[in-house]
């Protein structure tokens, strides 16, 4: 038996069974589902708000960066917390002591964070759709770039999600990466034009991820009048799919050094004591 | 695939083996030979470097000196086939809290089935009491049921060596009968050599057949609870009933005392006991030596009194 693909198996196993536990759980799907109307609501308020020399609403023109935002911002946060809070509660030790366990368990981590992710998008996709006049997404070439962009941007978020997760030893930390990922939705574009803030703030919204993933969406679900909106008045297509490769090849190559180094510290006595520092400072 | 060939030598060989964080030595030259099958127990004080030793065996934690082979293999070089051999359960496990138990469980096996033959999910189940706990999510569990859970999980794989680091911290009495038994049952299963860590003399006697002392980062007494406990045993009180009234005597040689007492007596004496110092007075004094900072005078008596 090739106990490779064996462990990559069972983790692809640990991944359904992981999405089953968080659909059948009323306090997971709450927290999933939540924060998601909310933030349509907000942009349904917006479906009244006209921009200058734009055929869409400003509701209409944020939905896609919704989805491009909850792809970055929640890829991040929930392997980050994961990858944190299973250093706590010794699942990440468990599966250091069983064969093959740290690939199951990573395997397993990512593929139901990915699969949430693009059921979420897909949910968010479906809401907003009916909701918000002008979104364009009647033919097979939007379809395919929607998949294109949601595809490239959970293979840039995963890895970078794992690396900072890894990074994080102590869940008070976790605010060192909440903050850093708020701020970079701040100069991202997401729910006012990039185009308005100072350049010198554009340069760093570009060099993140977070821009680029909103670009993607938008091009695939507003009418091509509206690329007069961006940097430079066009999609920058290729631009888009190289810095979201860019960002997924870096990740990659660091990932699996960190999360070595990781599980290489995880004992009893670590758990243990992460977990007496938590009580500390909340109990 | 099929079951593992047992490994042939020592389940556990450590010699010299050192271990110091920053200035502090945790562990100063411990030696320790575990034979395959039974029950062994690491008794000590809180800070002795039970935990310390138990991870190092684990392949949790790099050791600073000294030659380690568990199962024949030295931890730190131990790969996933030679993980699959040991079970581990640790002190406070509160993992996978979403998942159902037997979900878990028939998951789990999974991981061992490259190596070995698992244990099905609902006879493990049966094994450590909990099939009426199957569909239930596993942060509902009790905590003596949490920890039945983690011993089924840790020989989900049928390993050949078990470790099981501080069991019952925190149960209540019926808690901690109750895991005594499952112990019990797994010995009787079948050849798995079992480890265990406690602070609690009680406890290792109950269940271990073999007692090692660590203390200051040595072991200071190596034997079976009944050897340990006729060492620790310098004197022992005789009392018996005479003429209606009860007789105290301490003695280092209660043997011949009675023998005596018996031989002149003309059948008046009743009710004889013959009581020896315990095992249990003598860890004791090593205890509170301990915690109040006289490390090197603890290990010192103890030794004495079990020499």
């Amino acid at each position: 038996m090739n106990t490779t693909a064996h462990e990559y198996r069972t983790g692809w196993k640990r991944a359904l069974i992981e999405t089953r536990n968080t659909l059948t759980s009323p306090s997971d799907l709450a927290g999933l589902v939540v924060p998601m109307l909310v933030a349509v609501a907000v942009l349904y308020f917006m479906r009244g708000v006209e921009v200058e020399g734009a055929p869409v609403s400003l509701g209409a023109m944020n939905m896609p960066g919704l989805i491009g935002m909850n792809v970055v911002f929640g890829g991040i946060i929930t392997l980050v917390s994961m990858l944190v809070m299973d250093r706590v509660n010794g699942t990440l030790l468990r599966a250091k002591s069983m064969p093959g366990g740290m690939t199951g368990y990573l395997v397993g981590q990512i593929g139901s964070a990915a699969m949430f992710l693009s059921l979420t998008s897909i949910i968010l996709l479906a809401v907003g759709l009916p909701l918000f006049d002008g979104l364009e997404f009647a033919t097979p070439d939007r379809w395919l770039l929607f998949l294109a962009v949601l595809a490239i941007g959970l293979a840039a978020v995963m890895p970078l999600g794992a690396v900072l997760g890894a990074l994080i030893n102590n869940p008070k930390n976790m605010s060192l990466v909440m903050f850093p990922v708020m701020a970079s939705v701040a100069v991202s574009g997401i729910f006012y034009k990039i185009t308005a803030l100072p350049e010198w703030l554009q340069w760093i919204g570009q060099a993140l991820p977070m821009y680029w993933m909103g670009l993607g969406m938008r091009q695939a679900l507003l009418p091509d009048s509206m690329a007069a909106v961006e940097i430079g008045g066009e999609w920058r297509t290729l631009t888009m799919f190289a810095v979201l490769a860019l960002w997924a090849v870096a990740s990659m190559a660091l990932a699996p050094r960190l999360l070595r180094r990781m599980s290489r510290r995880e004992s009893g006595s670590a758990v243990a004591s992460r977990r007496q520092q938590m009580q500390q400072q909340w109990g | 695939m099929g079951h593992p060939r047992p490994h042939a030598g020592p389940a556990i060989a450590v010699s010299d083996l050192r271990m110091r964080y920053g200035d502090k030595d945790v562990l100063t030259g411990l030696d320790l030979r575990v034979e395959a099958g039974g029950v062994t127990a690491l008794l000590g004080p809180n800070g002795a470097g039970k935990t310390t030793t138990i991870e190092i065996l684990e392949g949790f934690r790099a050791r600073s000196g000294g030659d380690v082979e568990v199962l024949g293999v030295d931890p730190v070089s131990g790969g996933e086939a030679w993980r699959a051999r040991l079970g581990v359960v640790l002190q406070e496990w509160r993992d996978n809290g979403k998942w159902r138990v037997r979900d878990l469980l028939r998951h789990f096996a999974e991981y061992y089935r490259p190596y070995a033959d698992p244990w099905g999910a609902d006879e493990l189940l049966e094994l450590v009491g909990l099939t009426a706990q199957a569909g239930q999510r596993i942060q509902t569990l009790s905590g003596g049921q949490r920890r039945r859970l983690d011993v089924a999980i840790g020989i989900i794989g049928r390993p050949e060596l078990l470790f099981l680091d501080e069991p019952t911290t925190g149960f209540d009495p019926h808690a901690r009968r109750e895991f005594h038994e499952l112990i019990h049952r797994l010995t009787d299963l079948d050849g798995t050599t079992i480890l265990l860590t406690t602070h609690d003399l009680d406890e290792a006697e109950k269940l271990a057949e073999r007692i090692v002392i660590l203390a200051g980062g040595r072991i200071i007494a190596d034997g079976s609870p009944d050897q340990l406990a006729r060492a620790a045993a310098t004197v022992a009180e005789v009392s018996w009933t005479q003429d209606g009234r009860r007789h105290v005597h301490a003695t280092e040689d209660a043997t011949d005392f009675a023998r005596g007492l018996l031989a002149t007596d003309d059948g008046a004496v009743t009710d004889l006991e013959i009581h020896r110092a315990s095992l249990e007075e003598a860890y004791l004094t090593l205890v509170q030596q301990f915690e109040t900072g006289q490390t090197e005078t603890a290990v010192d008596t103890f030794r004495e009194a079990t020499k």
